[in-house]
């Protein structure tokens, strides 16, 4: 019964590296934020499950917090954001999907190198666990980097927070108030990213960022 | 006969054939000149496979020594037969005999025999001479023998213009690989120059000794297989040969290159590390890929058999790539499956490849065409060659019961034995090649419904294509004999298996379990719990229930048939046009692998409404390798050339004070160092 | 005695798998009709659309040569053998160790094969169209299939069907997240393997959406119905596929009573019961995608393979 417990937490873990593969997939902006929402989901849930086992409540304020920020409030925000700039739905990717796949995958094995060797000889799930955690990391700054819509780097910014948020629940030693400080900022990055949006969206009738390279002043 | 002179009867045969060679320069041109020499040749190869057989079925392990008093004098000219030589000879003579037999027919439609006969028993009797030598001297000779041989059959139909260059790039590539071996001989050999495989077998080799020996006979034994990056010759030179040429050299030759690396890899060097067989495993799946890939963009029936051979080779080298590294972490069972699946894979593709290249020798015998977008509907035409090319088509895309199936499913249990390996780079590498040899399977596949679809099958989309006709009795029998192997060894692999045992046992010190024992004919790749596949019963299964449902179909139901136009939906266009074309039917594989792979582009050039002139469809292919590799590196030797021209014209004054800077230059090392 | 009873067992399974192909299809039909506000063809009349067929005559094209009439009885009996070595309702039958999971792919493979060329056999365009697009699908959805049996191959130590399903139905082999990783990819592949929506529509009548129908658009009669029941029994053999590898409990094994059989043949119903609602559920959900979305789609199930055959490989390093 103890180990299914575990498991079931591999699982879930599990389950977010597969969320951000499927991210890295989409190639439509609503279909993005509900993957997107999809994923705040499952880490709620895998938050919540560690709580759980960990029997430490105030995880139950970080799943609480995920739940509803990250899976209900931000995707409502952000869709509202993109009917109110009539952003262009469709995103175009730096290089094609398949090549983005394969480039997750590579972080994955990378990940799960590098967790490998440094976390030496503790409880072999728990340093997967980690090795998801980075992965999903990973992942996430991958997104950001493949895509050329301001949109798409944020989801992705935000399921980069998703997976630290993951890694430090696993560790089983963050305190509330880093938890709440970090969810915070983040916070606070978000509604400054979402006024630039707006105001770049005005000035320049696009949030395409090869678009906005143009504009930046004087090469040297 | 004896059976432990086995090399004394194949060095008879081999003499046969020399002598052959030399009576064809004088009586080539004459009629009964191309039946003499295949048929000599056809029973001097039937007597060396014969004697290899019986060396590998009862002499086993031990094996034979001769040397004769040619070549160097301290050295002399060694020759010897053991498990994996006899293995190797079968195949060469067995390839040499059914091409033998094959040119009996095709032979008499030989434009200029002058040019190929006196060639053909020398191609022959070089490649085992290959085989059987034991110094590094006469194997890097008779090596040599063979790819003159070779290039001489290349430029037998010098006339026609792709040939000529296409044999220029063969003599390069061929001289690289020369030396590239040589160097490795040389490195092998060490300062005292023991150049004899027994004695580089029994001195230890320092492991950068190794690892460079070894990544020379790579390069060297690896362009003359096909491997990527040094396989641009091979769809070049094979296609010009004449096609029972081109049969020996897809079939045939790739495989004494494959001997090549083994011999050296398996059995001289010993001891080899685990990041070498990395580097094997890489090429090998990287030259399956490319392979399969640029096969299937050809429209040249040849040629896309010549590419696929590159595929075939790489498959071979990643079951010699997981071999190596099994043997360098000791797991000796594991090594000897993947080395098994690596050299069944070796014999079946000599009995498919020269199968292909017999059935596309007939077509071009018939048509006169060699290019799919002017053939079709030959199987009314040439029923015969049709099913022995179909045959050939189903057993090298690896498809059950047939035999290219069972080397490819005792790959994929070797890749599965590999989670074992303990070094971290094999532990990705390996998952990563057991996909690219999956996806070349099913890319193979696909490539060879092309091949046979529109050459074979639809309406015939020229003249020269409604106007064929069966070719000769010979080069239906002989691809006739080879489609019937290529079912025997695919119901019957267990033969096989214990066949190769003694090979695998002198290589890497171990065996597969006894398949004689395993009931009903299966093979068991590890243990019958693992896992077993039995490709008899399957057959029989796949035989009872087709023709169950047939018959119980035409008693029950009805057997009506009318004959009517095409359906096509209500438009049938009368036109073989509208069919689809080589290009087309690879159009959507072009579309998923073609645009990284190749560059692929496609341009339509549309005239506007009102005007009659045709469309036109632009393709643009690039090699990678081309652009890569060796454009710079021909860049950079024209470079080198054209500034080193500046010392073909000093005066005489310069000339002598360069003498006397190298005297000088000398002088002071000697100096220095004394 | 034993050896009569398995031989029975085996028989009555291969005679399973023929008789309630076409019933999953016609049931698959029903619920994807209910879930569209429509009554929906009966649950037999895939029986009665067979049974019309073989009454009639075939018509041939003139073009047509003799690989297009053998074709269908190839194609049949690739399928038929493939799917009577799959595990239905009991485990451990007397054949199942002459095919493993690749050779059972393979026959698949040598099915499709036969198929594709039949389609370039007439010489008109729309077999082109088809061969090339099944082509296209099989050159990445094979390799998938392999690289989904990998993972599963390396996690119950075997390649062997009736092993696998052992390992998975015993607590040791727990959640693991290489197998749940393979199902997700496994559901990929038996979409695009069986053309079901989002990658081939199986009832269409427009010609340039089709890719299955197209390579069988000339034939007609018994022949037509030999394919149609190949394709009906592929359908199933996935079905049975998913149940025997993801969900093996209630899989009898070879010895036990009767008893132990009415099980297996009762747990064996309801799983493809769910499996047709499923099925039909996510085909009313979504719909066809573009043809050159396939190969993203397909070549995602295969990333997904080669990722659950890494984390094999990796977690046994522990």
């Amino acid at each position: 019964m103890n180990s299914l417990v575990f498991e079931i937490a591999h699982m879930l873990a599990a389950s977010l590296v597969l969320i951000s593969f499927v991210q890295l997939y989409q190639d439509r902006l609503y279909a993005l934020l509900n993957t997107f929402a999809l994923h705040s989901l499952a880490l709620a849930c895998s938050v919540a499950w560690q709580a759980y086992i960990q029997d430490a409540p105030h995880l139950y304020v970080t799943a609480a917090i995920a739940l509803v920020f990250k899976a209900i409030v931000i995707p409502v925000v952000l869709h509202r954001i993109i009917q109110r700039l009539k952003i262009h739905r469709e995103i175009e990717t730096v290089v094609g999907i398949g090549l983005t796949m394969l480039a997750g995958i590579a972080l994955v094995a990378l990940s799960m190198v590098v967790m490998l060797r440094v976390t030496g000889g503790a409880d072999p799930l728990a340093r997967q666990d980690l090795a998801f955690a980075l992965a999903v990391i990973l992942l996430g700054l991958l997104l950001m980097v493949s895509r050329r819509n301001a949109v798409g780097q944020v989801v992705g910014f935000m399921s980069l927070e998703n997976g630290l948020v993951l890694a430090a629940t696993g560790a089983k030693g963050m305190p509330l108030v880093v938890e709440i400080s970090v969810a915070f900022s983040i916070l606070i990055a978000f509604i400054v990213i979402g006024i630039f949006l707006f105001r770049i969206r005005e000035r320049f009738d696009t949030v395409d960022m090869q678009v906005l390279d143009r504009y930046r002043g004087e090469r040297l | 006969m004896d059976p432990g002179s086995g090399h004394i009867v194949v060095l008879c045969c081999v003499a046969v054939l020399l002598g052959l060679a030399l009576l064809a320069v004088f009586i080539g041109r004459q009629r009964p000149a191309s039946t003499l020499v295949y048929g000599m040749s056809l029973a001097a190869s039937s007597i060396a496979f014969a004697a290899a057989l019986a060396h590998l079925v009862t002499q086993g392990i031990s094996p034979a020594t001769l040397t004769l008093p040619l070549g160097i004098p301290w050295l002399g000219a060694n020759f010897r037969i053991d498990a994996l030589a006899a293995f190797f000879l079968l195949v060469v003579n067995f390839g040499g005999a059914a091409t033998s037999l094959y040119a009996l027919g095709y032979g008499h439609h030989e434009t200029s025999p002058g040019r190929v006969l006196p060639f053909y028993p020398a191609f022959l009797a070089g490649m085992n001479l290959v085989v059987l030598a034991d110094d590094a001297f006469t194997f890097l000779l008779c090596w040599e023998f063979m790819s003159l041989a070779s290039w001489a059959l290349v430029m037998a139909h010098h006339r026609v213009k792709d040939n000529v260059s296409a044999g220029y790039v063969y003599l390069v590539m061929a001289s690289f690989g020369t030396l590239a071996l040589l160097l490795a001989f040389g490195l092998l050999a060490g300062p005292e120059g023991a150049y004899g495989f027994s004695a580089i077998r029994e001195s230890a080799h320092t492991p950068l000794v190794t690892s460079l020996a070894l990544m020379l006979v790579l390069l060297g034994a690896g362009s003359k297989a096909g491997l990527v990056p040094v396989h641009v010759w091979l769809p070049l030179a094979h296609p010009a040969a004449p096609s029972h040429v081109s049969a020996l050299m897809s079939g045939v030759m790739t495989k004494v290159a494959v001997y090549a690396f083994v011999r050296v890899a398996f059995d001289l060097l010993g001891d080899t590390t685990w990041w070498q067989s990395m580097v094997v495993l890489l090429l090998g799946g990287a030259t399956a890929a490319l392979g399969v890939l640029y096969a299937l963009m050809q429209h040249d029936l040849k040629r896309l058999l010549a590419y696929h051979t590159v595929e075939n080779i790489g498959i071979i080298f990643i079951g010699l790539g997981l071999a190596l590294a099994f043997q360098s972490n000791g797991m000796a069972a594991a090594a000897a499956l993947a080395l098994t699946a690596a050299l069944f894979h070796v014999l079946n593709h000599s009995l498919f490849k020269s199968l292909l290249f017999f059935g596309a020798g007939a077509v071009l015998t018939s048509t006169g065409q060699r290019d799919m977008e002017h053939l079709g509907g030959l199987i009314r035409r040439m029923p015969w060659t049709s099913f022995a090319f179909l045959v050939g088509c189903v057993a090298i895309s690896a498809l059950p019961p047939l035999n290219g199936f069972a080397s490819e499913w005792l790959t994929f249990q070797a890749i599965l034995q590999s989670p074992d390996l303990p070094q971290w780079g094999l532990k990705f590498i390996v998952p990563a090649v057991g996909g690219l040899l999956a996806l070349s399977a099913a890319l193979a596949a696909a490539c060879f419904v092309k091949a046979f679809g529109i050459t074979f099958l639809g309406r015939p989309r020229s003249s020269a294509a409604e106007s064929a006709s069966e070719v000769d009795r010979f080069s239906r029998t002989a691809m006739f004999v080879l489609a019937g192997l290529c079912l025997l060894a695919g119901i019957l692999p267990g033969i096989v298996i214990d066949t190769l045992a003694p090979v695998t046992q002198a290589l890497v010190g171990g065996r597969m379990p006894l398949q004689a024992d395993v009931p009903w004919l299966s093979i068991v790749p590890v243990a019958a719990a693992r896992s077993s596949y039995n490709g008899l019963l399957v057959f029989i299964f796949i035989a009872f229930s087709g023709s169950l449902a047939a018959w119980i179909i035409h008693r029950l139901a009805s057997r009506k048939v009318r004959r009517a136009p095409a359906w096509d939906c209500g438009f049938p266009n009368l036109s073989p046009r509208a069919q689809y074309s080589a290009g087309s039917f690879a159009q959507p594989i072009r579309r998923v692998f073609g645009t990284l792979v190749f560059r692929a582009r496609e341009q339509v050039e549309m005239p506007p409404p009102g005007d009659l002139r045709p469309a036109r469809l632009h393709l643009q292919l690039r090699d990678v390798v081309w652009d890569v590799l060796y454009a710079p590196v021909a860049d950079a030797v024209s470079f080198t050339a054209t500034r080193l021209n500046y010392f073909q014209s000093l005066t005489i004054r310069r000339y002598l004070s360069l003498v006397f800077l190298a005297l000088v230059g000398l002088l002071l090392v000697l100096a220095i160092w004394l | 005695m034993a050896l009569t009873v398995d031989f029975l067992v085996q028989g009555l399974q291969m005679a399973l798998v023929l008789v309630a192909a076409p019933l999953l299809t016609g049931f698959v039909r029903k619920v994807r009709a209910r879930l569209q506000r429509r009554r929906g063809p009966s649950l037999l009349q895939p029986y009665r659309d067979l049974y019309r067929l073989l009454r009639k005559e075939v018509v041939l094209a003139e073009s047509a040569s003799w690989l297009f009439r053998a074709s269908p009885y190839l194609i049949f009996a690739f399928t038929w053998v493939a799917a009577s070595l799959v595990p239905t309702f009991a485990t451990g039958l007397v054949f199942s160790w002459t095919a493993d999971l690749i050779a059972i792919v393979a026959l698949l493979g040598s099915a499709r094969f036969f198929l594709a060329l039949a389609g370039l056999d007439v010489g008109t365009s729309f077999g082109g169209i088809g061969s090339s697009r099944e082509a296209m699908i099989a050159s990445l959805a094979e390799p998938a299939m392999l690289l989904i049996v990998f993972p599963l191959a390396l996690v119950a130590g075997s390649t062997q069907l009736s092993t696998v399903a052992a390992f998975m139905a015993s607590p040791q082999a727990g959640l693991s997240v290489s197998v749940g990783l393979a199902l997700v990819a496994f559901i990929m592949v038996a979409i695009a393997e069986n053309a079901r929506i989002p990658v081939d529509n199986p009832a269409t009548h427009l010609e340039l959406t089709m890719v299955h129908e197209a390579m069988v658009l000339e034939y007609s009669g018994r022949h037509l119905a030999m394919i149609e029941l190949a394709a009906s029994m592929k359908l199933l053999l996935y079905a049975s596929l998913l149940a025997c590898l993801f969900a093996p409990w209630g899989l009898a094994t070879s010895g036990m009573g009767a008893a132990a059989y009415a099980v297996g043949a009762a747990s064996y119903v309801a799983k493809v019961t769910v499996i047709g609602i499923l099925l039909a559920v996510f085909e009313t959900a979504i719909a066809k995608m573009r043809v050159f979305r396939v190969p993203e789609f397909l070549g995602a199930a295969l990333m997904l393979g080669l990722l659950a055959t890494l984390f094999v490989f990796l977690s046994r390093s522990l």
